[in-house]
């Protein structure tokens, strides 16, 4: 009967999939059973009892044995199916402490996604095989919901507060995630991609950003400049949160037109802006503060692969 | 063919009176004002149909829209804006002023003071009242539909209720005008139920439709009023933006939820008791048999009002409640199935060893012991924690509470409405076209909601625009069936419209029902009945006289 369970549910991407297939299946033979126990004698006693003109019918007016016997059955047909779906769903609900931590936040009508590292994506996540991984989520203007279908799992996303899912992807490869709570126009555009990869291809894509940089990284594909992986970076690790690149102050100074200029700092001093320049702000950022700006950028020591930073300085230099 | 009428049961056709309450005051303000139960309960009828069939339209244009993944009907681009109106509208027209007004507002009206053996309702004017309001509510809801839109979905969870731009505000109001009509109506039910029954008339006298109306009304009195307390606290957070469930100004949108579903879970028997009620009338009348279990389903109709206010956060497993509270909501919605399986157990030994006929409204009886069983077993795995997770927000939930609302509730509906067709009109309708759009509905309605099942099931949420190409035969599949349902529907008008062509002709008691509504004659006077009557045997006693004297 599996080419019923995988007509009727999503390919089985977890061990949640597996335990709760496993339940609906089962209440899905046992309301098969319990349907035809009604529409058989229903249909049956329509013919069996068909009218005939006289027939006096038999003064049934109640049998307490039975009554008995149809409201404690089904209770305890009940607090079996309650126990056992309580089971499945304790699981569901404890996120194991060694799980990989994926911040989610929703809004009208994306998905951004930040991982340990500070790395960021949108609408596209890769995480590693057997290993549980859990997002923690929050919601900047309306209620969404994340769901993975394949993984069977799904909750609720909410504007100032924090929810939580986690799941231990085993199969690799390419699985849909969808918002599952209306939240307007493109509702139903609100959806990405979950990506599950083996640890390698994983450590490459936390890395590279994956396959489509590959050719790059071996030096093979001549289309895409050092610049071009820095503006990637750019969105990816955010430091488009605080800077621009079209010359607007925003939290930070502008990149635009920064690099190769003279800056002027806050103990009134002033620096070339060259590549040692633009090294050390990201590394050590309070040591050179520029004029008319708060010293509130952390270190991105240890959080920027190498790659990125020599990307960042190249995008940065591409901007003069 | 000739009818079949069950010996002890009948009741000598008297001479048709000349004047009864259709005949005998005429012009717009003899309707207008009337305080006859009757008049209004047809004047509800009217107005609910009128609803219906505004609710199915945009019930069609869904399916339509879902047809393709092109989105477009007749050629015209459906986009997205466009469909969240449809689906919000549908579900807005059809709960709140089709399905919860339907069956009190026009049948019940109609009926439950005459199985009562009274004269009226207890308070006629107020019953009056509580049509206008319904009218006053229609106007508001529709008139927000032509000035702008609302595309919230019924439930209008904030905060994008808040937030949003369109007439949500007016839309609101008018479903708080709406609560206002049903509880006017519940109101008059209690209290004619407790003050207004026939000499000899207990309460284990009554007939089950007046139980289950009963339980009815105490839900719609005590229930309501919390979505009218938090509809209006919705309009304030728009209009006065004063923080109770926008988060940015301090709110908590899971407040709201928690409001509205601790009204719209007992909506969901405001809606299917009345249906539940129905059947236990049909059954034992085409069984031509006495009710099995007769206390049993009585008290499984207080049960289920009572159940129905202590499960409302089972809409909310995956929203953000507490996981106690979770746990503790799944445990109590266990407790709803147990009732419903005493009724249905009931009405299958009701049938067994009976005299059953299938005329019209015995085949929507049968249907909805299959589609209430189909509802009601589905939401077994909704309302299973680990299995919910899956299935809830999908196409499942779509379709289980449309076997539930529009399966049970409406099939018992038409069925009552065949039923007592001969009653409020004094006409027979065509008995073999009735028949066929019974058939027709069956099928239809299972073409439509089986499929979306599987949808849900294969992780297709709902209130979706764009689907992914694998899903698109169940879609065609259900838009079909949506047709099918679209015939049945058009062919029941017609029999019943082409009935009231001809002159009166249906019999006292066309069906050998033992209820007090029979004894009058078809259509009843104006007063109900010539002499008060006395209630002299229990209900549905299909004994021979003879045997009872």
């Amino acid at each position: 009967m599996d080419w019923l369970r995988a007509w009727m549910m999503p390919p089985q991407g977890s061990e949640f999939a597996k335990e709760i297939d496993f339940v609906y299946m089962a209440l899905f033979w046992m309301s098969v059973l319990l349907f035809l126990m009604i529409a058989i004698p229903s249909v049956y006693f329509a013919w069996r009892y068909r009218y005939k003109p006289g027939r006096v019918t038999p003064h049934q007016t109640h049998n307490t044995t039975l009554e008995v016997i149809w409201t404690v059955g089904p209770l305890l047909l009940c607090v079996g199916i309650f126990f056992w779906g309580l089971n499945g769903w304790m699981k569901y609900s404890v996120a194991p402490g060694e799980s990989m931590e994926i911040s989610v936040t929703a809004k009208q009508w994306l998905w951004q996604f930040e991982y340990p590292d500070g790395s960021r994506t949108i609408n596209d996540i890769h995480v590693p095989v057997n290993k549980p991984v859990k997002f923690t989520m929050t919601s900047e203007d309306v209620l969404h919901d994340f769901y993975v279908p394949d993984m069977r799992v799904k909750h609720d996303i909410i504007p100032g507060r924090y929810t939580q899912i986690w799941f231990t992807p085993t199969v690799l490869g390419p699985h849909n995630f969808t918002c599952a709570e209306y939240c307007g126009k493109d509702h139903s555009g609100m959806k990405g991609n979950l990506t599950v990869d083996n640890d390698a291809d994983f450590a490459k894509w936390m890395e590279t950003g994956g396959t489509e940089w590959e050719d790059y990284f071996n030096g093979k594909d001549p289309k895409k400049t050092p610049a071009d992986w820095g503006k990637i970076t750019y969105e990816r690790v955010g430091c488009n949160s605080c800077h621009t690149t079209d010359g607007t102050k925003s939290k930070g100074p502008s990149w635009k037109g920064v690099y190769g200029s003279m800056v002027q700092l806050n103990n009134g001093t002033s620096v070339l802006a060259d590549e040692a320049y633009i090294r050390e702000s990201m590394m050590q950022p309070q040591a050179k503060v520029v004029k008319g700006f708060d010293p509130i950028m952390p270190t991105f020591q240890g959080l920027l692969k190498p790659n990125q930073a020599n990307g960042l300085v190249a995008y940065i230099e591409s901007l003069k | 063919m000739e009818r079949a009428v069950t010996s002890g049961a009948r009741i000598g056709d008297r001479p048709r009176p000349k004047k009864n309450y259709l005949n005998e005051t005429r012009g717009f303000k003899s309707w207008a004002l009337t305080v006859d139960h009757k008049r209004i309960g047809i004047m509800y009828l009217v107005g609910t149909l009128c609803a219906f069939l505004l609710g199915g339209i945009f019930a069609l244009l869904v399916r339509l829209t879902l047809l393709t993944p092109a989105h477009k009907i007749f050629g015209l681009q459906v986009t997205a804006e466009t469909y969240n109106r449809f689906f919000t509208l549908h579900g807005a027209v059809m709960v709140f002023l089709f399905i919860i007004p339907s069956i009190p507002g026009s049948l019940t009206n109609f009926v439950l003071p005459l199985m009562l053996g009274a004269k009226d309702v207890a308070f006629p004017r107020l019953n009056l009242a509580s049509f206008y309001l319904w009218i006053v509510g229609a106007v508001m809801a529709v008139s927000s539909m032509i000035i702008g839109a609302v595309d919230t979905g019924w439930t209008f969870y904030t905060p994008y209720s808040t937030t949003t731009s369109g007439t949500v505000t007016l839309m609101t109001a008018a479903v708080f005008v709406l609560g206002f009509s049903s509880i006017f109506t519940g109101l008059n039910f209690i209290a004619t139920v407790h003050k207004l029954r026939a000499p000899g008339m207990g309460w284990f006298d009554m007939p089950l439709f007046v139980w289950g109306m009963y339980s009815t009304a105490l839900i719609q009195v005590l229930a309501t009023p919390v979505l009218g307390i938090t509809l209006v606290l919705l309009m304030l957070e728009r209009v006065f933006q004063i923080g109770i469930f926008d988060s940015r100004i301090g709110g908590d949108p899971v407040l709201f939820q928690h409001f509205f579903w601790f009204y719209s879970h007992p909506a969901v028997y405001i809606m299917i008791l009345p249906g539940m009620a129905i059947i236990s009338e049909l059954i034992p009348t085409f069984s031509r048999k006495t009710i099995f279990g007769y206390r049993a389903i009585a008290y499984a109709s207080v049960s289920l009002a009572l159940v129905s206010f202590i499960v409302w956060g089972h809409h909310m497993f995956v929203a953000g409640q507490s996981q106690l509270a979770t746990v503790v909501f799944s445990a109590l919605t266990f407790l709803v199935a147990i009732p419903s399986g005493v009724k249905v157990f009931n009405w299958l030994c009701t049938m067994y060893q009976g005299n059953i006929s299938l005329e019209t409204p015995m085949l929507y009886a049968i249907s909805f012991l299959m589609l209430f069983a189909i509802g009601g077993l589905t939401g077994i795995f909704l309302g299973t924690l680990s299995t919910d997770v899956h299935l809830t927000d999908t196409y499942f939930v779509v379709a289980h509470f449309h076997y539930v609302m529009m399966g049970s509730t409406v099939t018992a509906f038409i069925g009552g409405l065949y039923y007592w067709w001969p009653k409020m009109t004094g006409r027979m309708y065509s008995e073999k076209w009735g028949q066929v759009s019974a058939v027709i509905w069956f099928i239809g309605f299972n073409a439509t909601f089986l499929p979306q099942f599987i949808l849900g099931s294969r992780g297709m949420p709902r209130r979706y625009y764009n689907y992914l190409d694998q899903f698109q035969p169940l879609h065609v599949f259900s838009t079909v069936g949506s047709w099918i349902i679209g015939l049945s529907l058009f062919m029941s008008a017609a029999v019943l419209l082409a009935s009231l062509r001809k002159p009166a002709d249906a019999p006292d008691n066309p069906w050998g029902g033992t209820t007090l509504e029979w004894q009058t004659s078809s259509p009843p006077i104006t007063h109900n009945f010539e002499d008060q009557p006395v209630l002299e045997n229990e209900p549905y006693d299909y004994r021979p006289k003879a045997v009872t004297h």
